[in-house]
């Protein structure tokens, strides 16, 4: 159940000067809520990932804040238009201050 | 006298009290109105135009634990013309926020898609901010068989 996420990016290694390409993550979290009810009848703390980020090169380019209501190991797909070679850097918060990061890089031309 | 009015506003304060728990066991779950104060609380009283946004999701929902929630909006995503946000709410789950989103010129379509929990039929309604300040709203409801809260 703790294992620590991992996480696992889709971004295509080239693309051609222009090209619309997809993007898709996904990233292993139980994304505990804060609404369950242990056996007990105690709430289970939340503890989720809060944010996501992505960045190219260091500029970025899309980022989502996730509440409670993100399923249990989070998806998150958006579009990237590809100009130019470079690196892009993933990041996802957890509510208990850890970040995890992926990076890919992409060949344009 | 004085006893009397103590008498009386114990009375009154017991039944306020019963009034209030029962009315907070109703208001565990958000509603219409906890999402419009969300987005009055970003946008103040800025009126939302229609149009624009295409969200994506199924009509019916068998597994309220992963529903697949897809939007996107119409835009040249230029420097001079893109979208700058996207909020979608739900009007019936525990806490009326599910994602927001932030795009940029770089992103080339204003397209994004995740998976959301829903804990009952319910209104999905998603706002987007464009860069010259204007702002769009879609609704869709979702029927959801299982509900995605858990026990």
């Amino acid at each position: 159940m703790t294992t620590k996420p991992t996480p696992r990016v889709r971004v295509p290694a080239k693309a051609a000067a222009g090209e619309l390409i997809e993007i898709k993550t996904l990233i292993s979290h139980e994304m505990e809520s804060g609404q369950r009810k242990d056996s007990q009848g105690k709430t289970i703390p939340r503890k989720i990932l809060n944010k996501f980020s992505a960045s190219f090169n260091g500029k970025p380019v899309f980022s989502a804040d996730w509440q409670p209501a993100i399923s249990a190991n989070p998806y998150q797909s958006f579009f990237f238009k590809a100009t130019e070679s470079g690196e892009f850097t993933f990041t996802w918060k957890d509510d208990d201050g850890s970040e995890y990061t992926a990076k890919n890089k992409i060949t344009v031309g | 006298m004085s006893s009397g009015l103590t008498r009386r506003s114990t009375i009154t304060a017991g039944a306020i009290a019963a009034f209030a728990s029962l009315l907070g066991s109703r208001l565990a779950f958000a509603d219409e109105k906890a999402v419009e104060a969300e987005i009055k609380k970003l946008y103040g009283d800025k009126k939302l135009g229609e149009g624009k946004i295409k969200l994506d999701v199924p009509e019916i929902a068998e597994n309220g634990l992963v529903v697949p929630v897809n939007v996107e909006v119409e835009s040249p995503m230029t420097e001079a013309d893109y979208v700058k946000a996207v909020h979608i709410y739900a009007d019936g789950n525990p806490l009326p926020g599910i994602v927001s989103y932030t795009f940029t010129p770089a992103c080339g379509k204003a397209s994004a898609a995740t998976r959301m929990r829903l804990a009952q039929t319910q209104n999905i309604i998603c706002v987007a901010e464009m860069s010259n300040g204007s702002l769009h709203m879609a609704k869709a409801n979702i029927k959801v068989t299982i509900g995605g809260c858990g026990g």
